[in-house]
């Protein structure tokens, strides 16, 4: 455990609780109790923060460690950060303080409401704050988020560059110059990272087919952040945050549709706070809508057995479960069968809450990567597709297949599926 | 301590470079600071943070947005930010050495940090010529500094992973090649609430001096062979790996 040990417990003859003396001869079996008391102040420091309160509801039922992916790889959870900062260990210090991915799994299962999603952004930036120690990794995405306007360190100027690849039109609301019914965040790994641009391009020629009334932002068009407020940069997240909704609001537009579940996440439950309502959806509800005209439209079959991954960010933080097997389902040919861990149990892939940012670091402090974990899950299915609905994951995944042996799967958004099965294997 | 930091704002390469004229189109690329003077900056404020003092980050603004680097700068712990208002993109090291050297002169300086080089001229001149005008010892490839009463104690670093320990007296100019600890990260509402509250003092370029290069063209370069990527499996990438070795006569 890193950070100086400023706990301390002691043992105690006896100890007296509201008035009761708890070490009482009716509280022994055969001899005096050993009574242990600890200092409070390790927790106190985490639960004072604004938003961390419930750090110390925690009652160490250990419900929570059950769920956590990252104790599956690793020594993790709620209860256990309770109880490493009652003996001693200073959150905003450790390594810990980096490990979870909020993926709110823990939260569905807590008693008490513990909620890391709230707790660990409080406890990062108070640590970015006071100037502690952040991954190196972490500090060039918010610094390449700074500047450029997306984590990837790409320039703002190409990020409508992917439309090329698409072949089919992309408009930008600027140059259309009227209201458009759906205004399409494309997000920064579709626009900028070559598996993400797969997606978009599939997405645009999906809208085409479909005919829908779209364009997107174009050159305007920004990071959301979210994950990097998750990671404990609230200021940059604020900063884009503010910048996004003077965008947002510039143009006239009846609906938001996101490629990715963090982008929704952001829009839809951190805008409001600062002034934003619109509706906004992921991709798979929207689409989910069109099925009866989609299906049509997917005339190739995809002969593939599949597994389809559930985003944290759009199962468990946005209760979106059933529109991605939906559209699976309406592929003609394709077989979809579920991992062990699936819906509100979904594995997290590790991309979240900044974790996309600090695989390097987090390799130092688990015994093998989640998305490995998650790929070696997808594998023993059986598929031969490992599907996903996240921009995050394309990546994460098609390198832990790798890693782990498992070549013989796919990694593919379901849009990249969907265009499969309208315009055949290209 | 007095200490100043002098920066260099350059354009970026993250983008290709846009050519206009004899020169980079510089209407249509971002600059960013010199990443040599992110760690000038840094062991700047560490010095200070060791023996006290205040730092004073000062560059020419080239376009207009030299505030975006300076705020950055007191986010880190800079104390004081000075632009001298160039606003003339094409101002090569030399032109912008004197300038520094003007609007550094009355500061008083102990030591003054400057990055060994920037990356868009590879020149190196600007710590040595601020030297030069001031009448002070100037020290390059330094990788860390401790400053105690009017000396310093500064590691130098030489090719091939050699280096070397110089007590320099003070005042002095400092070429900072990399900084003792990587530099640390200025989080953004620290950053905004510099831009909000602090002053940016303006000093007129005064001064004139030129390195005597005239571009006659500037082109992107040639590209003339392309890297190969083996596909396939890590088994298939290796066995045609030791083929391509065998075949060049290496393995
Ligand atoms: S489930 Fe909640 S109360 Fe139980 S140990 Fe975990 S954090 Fe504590
Ligand atoms: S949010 Fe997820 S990763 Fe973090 S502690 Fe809870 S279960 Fe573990």
């Amino acid at each position: 455990m890193a950070g100086p040990i400023k706990a301390k417990f002691v043992e105690k003859e006896h100890a007296i609780v509201d008035g009761v003396d708890i070490s009482g001869h009716w509280n022994r079996m055969f001899e005096q109790r050993v009574i242990t008391e600890y200092t409070p102040e390790l927790i106190e420091k985490i639960a004072d923060l604004p938003n961390a309160e419930s750090f110390a509801n925690c009652y160490q039922c250990a419900k929570c460690v059950a769920v956590c992916p990252v104790d599956v790889v690793g020594n993790y959870g709620p209860r256990k950060l309770y109880r490493y900062a009652q003996t001693g260990m200073d959150l905003t210090e450790a390594p810990e303080l980096w490990l979870c991915t909020t993926c709110a799994n823990c939260l569905r299962v807590c008693p008490k409401e513990v909620n890391m999603v709230k707790i660990m952004p409080a406890a990062r930036e108070e640590a970015i704050l006071q100037g502690k120690f952040v991954p190196a990794e972490l500090q060039q995405a918010f610094e390449n988020t700074a500047k450029s306007g997306n984590p990837l360190g790409q320039p703002q100027r190409k990020r409508d560059a992917w439309i090329q690849s698409a072949g089919v039109p992309v408009p930008i609301i600027k140059d259309l110059g009227r209201k458009v019914s759906v205004l399409w965040y494309v997000g920064s790994y579709p626009s900028y990272h070559p598996r993400g641009i797969d997606a978009a391009a599939a997405a645009a020629r999906i809208f085409n087919a479909l005919g829908i009334d779209f364009a997107i932002l174009g050159k305007e068009e920004k990071d959301d952040a979210d994950s990097q407020r998750l990671a404990g940069e609230k200021g940059l997240f604020e900063m884009m945050t503010e910048q996004n909704i003077e965008t947002f609001n510039k143009y006239e537009w009846d609906e938001m549709v996101v490629t990715g579940p963090h982008e929704l996440n952001a829009f839809k439950n951190v805008y409001p706070k600062y002034g934003f309502e619109r509706p906004v959806v992921h991709y798979s509800t929207f689409l989910a809508r069109y099925l009866d005209q989609l299906k049509p439209l997917l005339k190739h079959s995809v002969k593939k057995k599949i597994t389809y991954h559930d985003p944290c960010y759009l199962g468990r933080h946005n209760g979106e479960y059933e529109a991605p097997r939906k559209l699976l389902e309406a592929i003609p040919g394709v077989e979809l069968v579920e991992m062990q861990r699936n819906r509100e149990n979904g594995y997290c892939c590790g991309g979240g809450g900044g974790g996309m940012w600090m695989d390097s670091f987090t390799a130092k402090h688990t015994t093998m990567r989640l998305s490995e974990k998650r790929a070696m899950e997808a594998a023993s299915t059986g598929a031969n597709v490992l599907a996903v609905a996240c921009p995050f994951e394309v990546s994460r995944f098609t390198d832990a297949v790798k890693s782990t042996g498992n070549e013989h799967v796919d990694v593919l958004d379901i849009l990249e599926l969907l265009d499969r099965s309208m315009r055949g294997e290209q | 301590m007095n200490i100043v930091v002098a920066i260099k704002h350059i354009p970026s390469i993250a983008d290709d470079l846009p050519v206009k004229g004899n020169n980079v189109d510089f209407d249509s690329v971002d600059f960013v600071l010199n990443e040599c003077d992110e760690h000038s900056i840094e062991q700047a404020v560490l010095v200070k943070e060791a023996v006290g003092g205040t730092v004073t980050v000062i560059g020419v603004d080239m376009i207009g947005e030299l505030d975006n680097a300076l705020h950055l700068a007191l986010a880190k712990g800079a104390d004081k930010a000075v632009k001298i208002t160039g606003d003339d993109p094409a101002a090569d090291s030399h032109m912008q050495a004197k300038w520094l050297a003007e609007a550094i002169k009355g500061m008083g300086a102990n030591i003054v940090f400057a990055g060994v080089q920037a990356s868009n001229d590879l020149d190196g001149q600007i710590g040595p010529m601020i030297a030069a005008y001031l009448d002070m010892p100037y020290i390059g490839g330094v990788s860390s500094v401790e400053a105690t009463g009017d000396s310093a104690t500064v590691n130098k670093e030489f090719a091939g992973g050699v280096g070397a320990k110089y007590s320099v007296s003070m005042p002095l100019v400092a070429g900072v090649q990399v900084c003792v600890k990587p530099p640390r990260y200025a989080p953004m509402s620290k950053v905004r609430q510099m831009a909000q509250t602090a002053t940016i003092e303006k000093v007129a370029p005064s001064g004139d001096s030129s390195s005597g290069l005239v571009f006659k063209k500037m082109a992107p370069p040639v590209v003339t062979g392309h890297a190969e990527m083996i596909e396939g499996s890590s088994k298939e990438v290796a066995k045609k790996i030791v083929e391509l070795l065998k075949s060049k006569g290496l393995a």
